[in-house]
């Protein structure tokens, strides 16, 4: 059933969110807040060089230390064999994820973890850390990606060889994979042109930043059954991680998901879960593992870092004719850098005849990278929208001009393949166009810069059941993860097809043994795919329920209609009873058949694409660099906003990310190969005074294989922030930034550059 | 492993006799904002810890005639919420209210700032160019000595074995004298200074400056006293010549190093910047007091 164009009564409204009062008052149970009688701590032993051979570690010392229970290394878990695992967003392998939770014969970067310890208390164990002796052979590293792919770089892996080349190369390389496809003929469209313009662009990879760093606590059992709480985006996820990696059969793990302090994408894979079972199993004590902030900036995340060629072809008129991308992405120690969807990311937007696009996945020694909020996109949107930008001002057209121009629409075949449907990305470049921040007057040293963003959304595998209790209230149970207010627009769904007020849902996050099987929490699925599952396990419960009324009133279920709440004879031919309210079918539901409830499993499909465009307003000191955002407003089609509020704050929060990689943030490495600022103090992500309030507005394109209309909204709004603080910059300062960040310094530099 | 003592004596003597004696690493802890960070990441080891804050002289702000009296160990929001000294130095109020956080404002001292020796200090500057003094305690009785002469490099003090700092004393301004504190840093706010800059001034007749202070932060191992750029500014008045005189004396004390808050070029370039923007504030406060 579709609710699309009806009259809704919850769905679009801004309810106060059911975990907010637990989290604001600091009830909520996060990774770290798990404890358990007879716990032990553990810590991790990390690697202190950037790429060494693991010659010898000498365990002996740190084991004799009173209070030590248990030290593992990568001898304590299965040398398992090459197998890719679907990771939300990314593509990984089971043995390059056993060997970045725990290394086997070489350190990959500096804070690559080499063993761990189990002890009665946290000193104790970060002492027996030092007891903890390796034998290294320190080898030459590389950290940037055009370096990591010379001929004579450094290898990480002598088993990685190039794929997707011809012929299959007979050499190792640390280029893990090379993509290309095309549409149309991109040289007869170059010769098209009336100007070309070819540019490069660069960005050093970004931490997700998430402000709770991983944690957990596991159990194992006499018996072999383990118990893992922790912290992340899918604790179905975590279930299987930890059995693969660990050899224990699924049905063996109980994953418990705690509230979690953010993830972006950073929480879709497992680094600590592991080691604590493997701690638990060989202790026989309940394991604890929290990180540090400078574990987490060491050893997790980031986002890659990457160069992206650009040209662009045009007519006079601002016409696309080609356009040619080459994205070269960091990976980080393993294969695996989001350089795929950066391909596909790179030209959604436009509507280009011919074009062409290749791809470079590049390990180096860096942490291995993990998805963060449209993995990929940002990277090739930094430069693709730059770059349309510099043909805007080459060809005196006004940049949202150029993108009316060439937008792509119902119909629009794209360069990486789909011909679009129900999309949204020119209504949202005419609510640019409507809107008063986009003629609003600048003043003296100001400017303004657009952009646009996509992202693909996901549907996928969710669980939901629907309960109601002898009251006739109703609870809610998902398998997600709620990080971005998922309680509240789940159980607003639910709300809405029973009929009653959301206050008499409740929406929990149901672990492992309670619920079926859910995909995590990422690709702005959860609201689309669970959704789907809760609302239709709702619909079921109101069949339920019709039916109970069918039997009270001895009519037939058909001749019953469920309205507001209520049962009612569906027409005068029906009878003539008393409405019956779901508390009333609930009170005497024991009499009538049992306990009333649906539990659904879907592989839901249809997510619909999302776009964004946004308007940035900067000012430029010209003496020091600094550049301050002014006014920003963000526009997306988010399909329908189930709950407005948590929309909007999506956007928010993707912008303001967005505007920390374009203006600070960055991994700085020193000349060993360590990195140098593994903490918030000169890791600058925004802070609250550093922006403006974030305008928005909601587009509503409703995607129609949703019940409600939604897609997916919170991975849009961190691709274009970058080029629009870039063109904002151009148009304010009259320099063209073409390296993030742009930090003080560099916006100085380049301010120096232009006037000497 | 080795064990950390901890005692929070309520006398000078007390505390110096604990610091003198202690055989290993001693460290004072004011509001701990420094310190505990240290702790935490291993990069301070001491064996011994004597909390200040319950010794009376180190906590207060007190008018003593032709000086303030300030705490070692009184917490910043004190010091911002002291509307004399705030009316008397709104430089050195208004870069002790720089520093970090509200929360970190709740702990934070200008003994804590000044002994943790950082070259970023934000509070050192401003209050060196008030020509303020501290008082040592030590186990050979008390000394008073000028604040600059407290660091002598990054996390280093002439600070000897049991000393400590009991509390510091700031001069009255004069008729006509004023000052302002800037910092430049990448973000608004919760961020280290790359460039710090107080000055100091006291205009004259016509409003002609009779006498000046200029220190900078964040350009040199210590924060600096840089009397060239004081001479550029005395016996002028704050106009185009005197701005560019200023920022070139700046420039030319400003000895940084690169490091992963900036360059050396990038140090430099803003030490001139802030060193005219940070004048102009103070001549507008001293003329108008
Ligand atoms: C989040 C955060 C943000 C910060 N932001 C800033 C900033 O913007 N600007 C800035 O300048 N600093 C900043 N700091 C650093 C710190 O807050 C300041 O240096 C603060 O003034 C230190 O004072 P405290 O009382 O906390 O010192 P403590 O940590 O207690 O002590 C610091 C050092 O001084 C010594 N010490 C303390 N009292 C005495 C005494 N009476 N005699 C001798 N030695 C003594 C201690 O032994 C220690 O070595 C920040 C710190 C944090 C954690």
């Amino acid at each position: 059933m579709t609710f699309i164009g009806k009259d809704l009564k919850v769905v679009g409204t801004r309810p106060i969110r059911p975990d907010g009062v637990d989290k604001v008052t600091g009830r909520a149970n996060f990774g770290a807040d798990m404890t358990m009688p007879g716990m032990i701590w553990g810590k991790i032993k990390r690697s202190p060089h950037a790429h060494a051979r693991i010659k010898r570690i000498y365990t002996e010392k740190a084991l004799s230390l009173p209070g030590v229970k248990a030290v593992v290394t990568a001898a304590d878990f299965p040398d398992i064999a090459a197998e890719e695992a679907f990771a939300g967003e990314a593509i990984m392998d089971f043995r390059d994820l056993s060997r970045n939770c725990m290394a086997r014969g070489k350190v990959l970067y500096d804070g690559h973890a080499v063993a761990a310890v189990a002890a009665t208390s946290p000193a104790i164990a970060e002492a027996a850390l030092d007891l903890i002796e390796i034998e290294y052979e320190v080898l030459p590293f590389v950290i940037d990606v055009e370096a990591a792919m010379a001929e004579d770089a450094p290898l990480l892996h002598d088993t990685l060889f190039t794929q997707g080349v011809e012929p299959k190369p007979s050499r190792p390389s640390n280029i893990a994979k090379r993509i290309n496809f095309t549409k149309g003929d991109v040289e007869a469209g170059f010769r098209e042109a009336d100007h070309i313009i070819e540019r490069r662009y660069t960005g050093k990879p970004v931490h997700q930043g998430y402000i709770e760093p991983h944690a957990c606590v596991a159990a194992v059992a006499a018996d072999g059954q383990c118990m893992i709480w922790s912290s992340s985006q899918g604790h179905f996820m975590v279930r299987q991680y930890c059995a693969h990696l660990l050899g224990i059969d699924i049905s063996n793990i109980r994953a418990m998901p705690a509230e979690i302090g953010g993830g972006f994408g950073g929480k879709t894979l497992v680094y600590l879960e592991p080691v604590a079972l493997a701690l638990a199993r060989k202790s026989g004590r309940p394991v604890k593992i929290v990180m540090t902030r400078e574990e987490v900036f060491r050893a997790s995340g980031p986002a890659a870092g990457s160069v992206v060629e650009v040209k662009l072809g045009a007519k006079k008129d601002g016409r696309l004719t080609a356009g040619e991308v080459v994205l070269k992405y960091q990976a980080g120690a393993f294969p695996g850098s989001p350089v795929g969807p950066g391909c596909m990311c790179a030209f959604a937007m436009y509507d280009l005849p011919n074009a062409s696009v290749t791809g470079y996945d590049v390990v180096c020694n860096r942490p291995k990278v993990a998805a963060y909020r449209a993995p990929g996109a940002p990277n090739a949107s930094w430069g693709v929208e730059s770059c349309l930008d510099e043909l805007a001002i080459e060809l005196g057209i006004d940049p949202l001009s150029l993108r009316e121009k060439n937008a792509a629409r119902d119909g629009t075949k794209a360069v990486h393949g789909p011909t679009w449907q129900n999309i949204g990305y020119a209504e949202t470049l005419a609510a640019v166009r409507a809107h008063p921040h986009w003629t609003a007057p600048l003043g003296p040293g100001q400017g303004r810069g657009i952009a646009s963003g996509f992202w693909f959304n996901i549907g996928g595998e969710s669980s939901a059941a629907v309960h109601i209790a002898e009251d006739g209230t109703a609870a809610v149970a998902t398998g997600n993860p709620d990080i971005g207010g998922s309680r509240a627009s789940i159980a607003m769904m639910v709300a809405e097809v029973l009929g009653i007020p959301v206050e008499r849902v409740r929406a929990i996050v149901a672990d492992t043994a309670s619920i079926g099987y859910t995909f995590l929490t990422g690709g702005s699925r959860v609201t689309f795919a669970t959704g789907m599952a809760a609302t239709e396990a709702a619909e079921r419960v109101v069949e339920e329920l019709k039916k109970r009324a069918a039997m009270m009133w001895e009519i037939s279920p058909e001749a019953v209609e469920w309205r507001d709440g209520m049962a009612y004879p569906a027409g005068p031919n029906a009878g003539a009873f008393e409405p019956l309210s779901l508390g009333e079918i609930a009170f005497r539901s024991a009499r009538t058949g049992g306990p009333i409830s649906a539990e659904l499993s879907i592989n839901a499909q249809g997510a619909g694409p999302g776009f964004g465009t946004h308007i940035c307003d900067v000012e430029v000191d010209r003496e020091t660099g600094a550049v301050k955002i002014l006014r920003y407003t963000a526009i997306q089609d988010v399909g329908r906003a189930i709950h407005p509020a948590y929309v909007e704050g999506q956007l928010q929060g993707g912008v303001t990310q967005g505007i920390g990689w374009a203006l600070n943030e960055e991994y700085i490495y020193d000349g060993e190969g360590r990195l140098d600022n593994p903490g918030f103090l000169d890791y600058r992500i925004p802070v609250a005074s550093d922006l403006p309030m974030i305008d928005t507005v909601l587009v509503e394109v409703p995607n129609p294989r949703h019940p409600f209309g939604a897609r997916g909204v919170g991975e849009v709004p961190i691709v274009p922030p970058t080029a629009a603080v870039a063109n904002a910059i151009y148009r304010a300062a009259g320099v063209r930034l073409r390296d993030l960040p742009m930090s003080p310094p560099h916006v100085l530099a380049a301010l120096d550059k232009s006037d000497g | 492993m080795p064990g950390l003592s901890f005692i929070a004596p309520t006398t000078i003597d007390e505390a110096v006799r604990a610091l003198a004696s202690a055989p290993g690493l001693a460290k004072c802890l004011a509001g701990g904002t420094d310190l505990l960070v240290q702790l935490r990441s291993g990069r301070s080891r001491p064996e011994l810890i004597v909390d200040t804050k319950r010794i009376p002289d180190l906590i207060g702000i007190r008018d003593a005639g032709d000086h303030f009296v300030i705490g070692a160990a009184t917490p910043g929001a004190s010091i911002s919420a002291c509307a004399p000294l705030c009316r008397a130095w709104p430089g050195i109020t208004e870069a002790v209210d720089l520093i970090g956080s509200q929360q970190i404002q709740g702990r934070a001292s200008l003994g804590g700032n000044l002994c943790n020796a950082s070259p970023a200090a934000d509070s050192v500057p401003a209050v060196i160019a008030a020509r303020a003094t501290c008082v040592v305690a030590g186990p050979e009785g008390t000394r008073e000595v000028p604040v600059e002469a407290i660091v002598t490099g990054p996390g280093q003090t002439s600070l000897k074995k049991g000393e400590f700092l009991v509390e510091f004393h700031v001069p009255k301004p004069a008729p006509h004298q004023s000052d302002a504190y800037l910092r430049f840093i990448p973000r608004t706010e919760m961020d280290i200074a790359v460039v710090g800059c107080a000055v100091n001034v006291t205009l004259g007749e016509r409003g002609v400056c009779r006498d000046a202070r200029v220190v900078l932060g964040a350009v040199a191992p210590t924060p600096i006293l840089v009397p060239e750029a004081a001479e550029a500014l005395v016996g002028h008045w704050l106009d185009e010549e005197t701005l560019a005189r200023l920022d070139a004396a700046a420039r030319r004390a400003s000895k940084p190093i690169t490091d992963k808050r900036g360059t050396i070029e990038y140090r430099i370039k803003v030490a001139g910047v802030l060193a005219r923007r940070t004048a102009a504030i103070a001549f507008k406060r001293a003329g108008e007091c």
